[in-house]
């Protein structure tokens, strides 16, 4: 091994150590005897039993499940008629405001994000009576808020590097316009659509600083709940927690991957 | 000749730019039209006009007697070959030649008999079952072909149909259109900026420019009797001499030329005035080139040096300098097998052309 492929080497080593050192970390420790969550006491599963008797975090992860498949699907909906509207229909007025309201989310600071959305589920309740109490639904929408951006970007950008002329093709054989969305369009973009799914469900998931604004009382997420714990101190149960959601998060991007693949080929 | 097509009066405008400007045109049942002409010349947006992408901004559209200016691309008895062939890439072969009679609501027996027949016309028999990306450029332009033929159109609309093949597949499939075509009898419309394509493809050609048609005839006619500057410089090559109008006689005129350092005479009909300003124009493979000066004294004759030549196997380009400085194309055929050439550089010699081979061009 000459010297640069050994820098080479010990870069790349670095790197991944890096990125799954702590990762790892999380998952060994799980498996932690040990009442301290940052002392070696012996192999076990103890910890993912406690987890399955805590009602608390068993309710909170049901929560962020809801929330995340709901904003997700919520958001691939709107997010990709948005960016069929931004790609393909041309010139018309208000685009320019309309693609920088799209993309906005994306670049304001959560924490603005999360205090205007309370600002207005406030507004609303006084006005209307609705949303009577925060939860559930008033996350779901501020998380569909900003996850619909990156929808509608990737959608955006693939409907872009696809060939305008396939549309009108389909239309000139006698599709109406609508068939031509289902026929031609929305497969050509499933895969952008999936992967905007999946990146919205991560990004629901994970948000701690929106759902802490707009949550109300007695429905805290996943992220909350952690965050709370680890005020007082780190767990081991989170420990199990946290290897869980790592299992499930990349059984999601591997079945995600392998579809997107399938899609492609066959 | 029944008027099939008939554009009565069709301009397009986009904001302040006109890109069609008030064509009128009639093909007839079975023709194959070309429009010819460069890039932002307007042909495309006339052929998106006949296929119903674009709405025009004036005019009327008729095929077989119907008027379609306002209908949908959906509900035309037009079908287009796109230019990148558009196949659709999550479908087979097969089931995109068969999308559009899916759409027509056709039975699914009725539907598969008539995929295979054109997959047989197209010989692709055994490709039904490929995907677009597993074609040949010259494979999926057949299956483009096939696609847009099978709902029997009553006009196809090609673009570029050949833009997208090397060079020898596109000799080749050239012919294959044109016998398809022929068995068919379906009136075809292609948008080409290739001249070469355009003649031997083309019953008639429109050669366009600035949203307009320039010429409209017959490939002979557009190149033998071109109608002005631009069509006899935009198909193949001419020679151009500026000149003022010294004779008007009964079926020719005189020009005299300074360019030319002498008179030239043309055969013509136009009106011509006495010393009105024109042009004369001469083909190379018009003009014969010797290195004695031709007896026959009916023909003009200039007389040059070689200024540059270039051997292309079947015919020689020769570039002449004449006296006053003026560079004359000639083309002629090698029809002798010689190792020695048959003029050099800075060779003196005579150019000659008939009377009849000139054109008169106005403006």
């Amino acid at each position: 091994m000459n010297r640069q492929s050994r820098f080479i080497m010990s870069m790349l080593v670095f790197g991944y150590s890096f990125l799954f050192v702590p990762l790892i970390l999380v998952v060994v420790y799980s498996f932690n005897d040990s009442s301290i969550a940052t002392i070696w006491g012996g192999f076990s599963t103890r910890w993912y039993g406690e987890l399955f008797r805590n009602e608390q975090i068993l309710s909170a992860a049901y929560l962020s499940l809801r929330i995340a498949i709901t904003s997700a699907t919520a958001a691939t909906v709107l997010g990709t008629m948005a960016g069929l509207v931004l790609a393909r229909f041309g010139r018309f007025k208000g685009r320019t405001l309309f693609s920088g309201m799209i993309t906005a989310p994306m670049v304001m600071p959560e924490v603005i994000t999360g205090l205007s959305l309370l600002l207005l589920f406030v507004t609303l309740q006084q006005l209307t009576g609705w949303p009577g109490q925060r939860g559930f639904s008033t996350i779901a929408i501020a998380h569909t808020t900003f996850s619909m951006a990156y929808v509608a970007i990737i959608v955006q950008s693939r409907l872009i590097a696809m060939d305008e002329s396939l549309e009108e093709a389909a239309m000139d054989l006698g599709g109406k316009p609508l068939q031509v969305v289902f026929d031609i369009t929305l497969p050509l973009i499933a895969p952008a659509m999936i992967a905007g799914w999946l990146l919205s469900f991560t990004l629901s998931l994970d948000d701690l600083v929106i759902a802490s604004f707009v949550s109300g009382p007695g429905s805290s997420t996943l992220p909350m709940y952690i965050f709370s714990k680890v005020k007082l101190g780190v767990s081991p149960d989170i420990n199990a927690l946290a290897t869980l959601i790592i299992v499930v998060v990349s059984l999601g991007v591997a079945i995600a991957w392998i579809v997107a693949r399938k899609s492609t080929k066959a | 000749m029944k008027n099939f097509i008939h554009l009565k009066g069709v301009g397009k405008n986009f904001g302040d730019f006109v890109a069609v400007d008030d064509v009128d045109l009639t093909v007839a049942q079975g023709e194959l039209f070309c429009i010819l002409g460069g890039s932002g010349c307007g042909k495309t947006t006339l052929l998106r006009m006949l296929a119903g992408f674009e709405i025009p901004t004036t005019g009327t559209i008729e095929i077989d007697g119907v008027d379609i200016t306002q209908q949908p691309p959906y509900d035309r008895p037009v079908n287009m070959m796109f230019q990148s062939f558009a196949l659709f890439p999550h479908m087979s072969v097969a089931r995109n030649i068969a999308y559009g009679l899916r759409k027509e609501g056709v039975t699914k027996p009725e539907i598969s008999k008539r995929v295979d027949a054109m997959l047989e016309l197209v010989q692709l028999a055994d490709f039904g079952k490929r995907k677009p990306e597993q074609l040949s450029g010259g494979q999926r332009q057949r299956v483009a072909l096939a696609r847009a033929l099978i709902k029997r159109p009553k006009v196809l609309l090609l673009d570029e149909p050949l833009a997208a093949l090397d060079k020898k597949l596109r000799e080749r499939t050239q012919f294959e259109l044109i016998n398809i075509q022929y068995e068919l009898g379906i009136t075809f419309i292609v948008v080409t900026h290739d001249q070469e394509e355009a003649m031997t493809l083309a019953t008639r050609i429109a050669v366009m420019d600035k949203g307009r048609f320039q010429q409209v005839g017959t490939p002979k006619e557009v190149y033998e009797f071109p109608s002005n500057k631009f069509v006899a410089n935009f198909i193949g090559t001419i020679n151009t001499f500026d000149g003022i109008v010294t004779k008007v006689l009964d079926d020719q005129i005189e020009v005299y030329s300074d360019e030319a350092g002498t008179s030239l005479r043309a055969l013509g009909k136009q009106l011509v005035e006495v010393s009105q300003k024109i042009e004369i124009a001469v083909r190379p493979e018009k003009i014969f080139i010797s290195k004695e000066k031709p007896k026959d004294s009916d023909d003009v004759c200039i007389q040059g040096t070689v200024d540059d030549l270039g051997y292309l196997g079947n015919r020689s380009l020769y570039r002449i300098r004449l006296e006053s400085g003026k560079i004359v194309q000639v083309s002629s055929q090698n029809r002798r097998r010689s190792i020695t050439r048959f003029l050099e550089w800075e060779d003196n010699v005579w150019i000659s052309w008939r009377a009849s081979s000139a054109v008169i061009l106005l403006d």
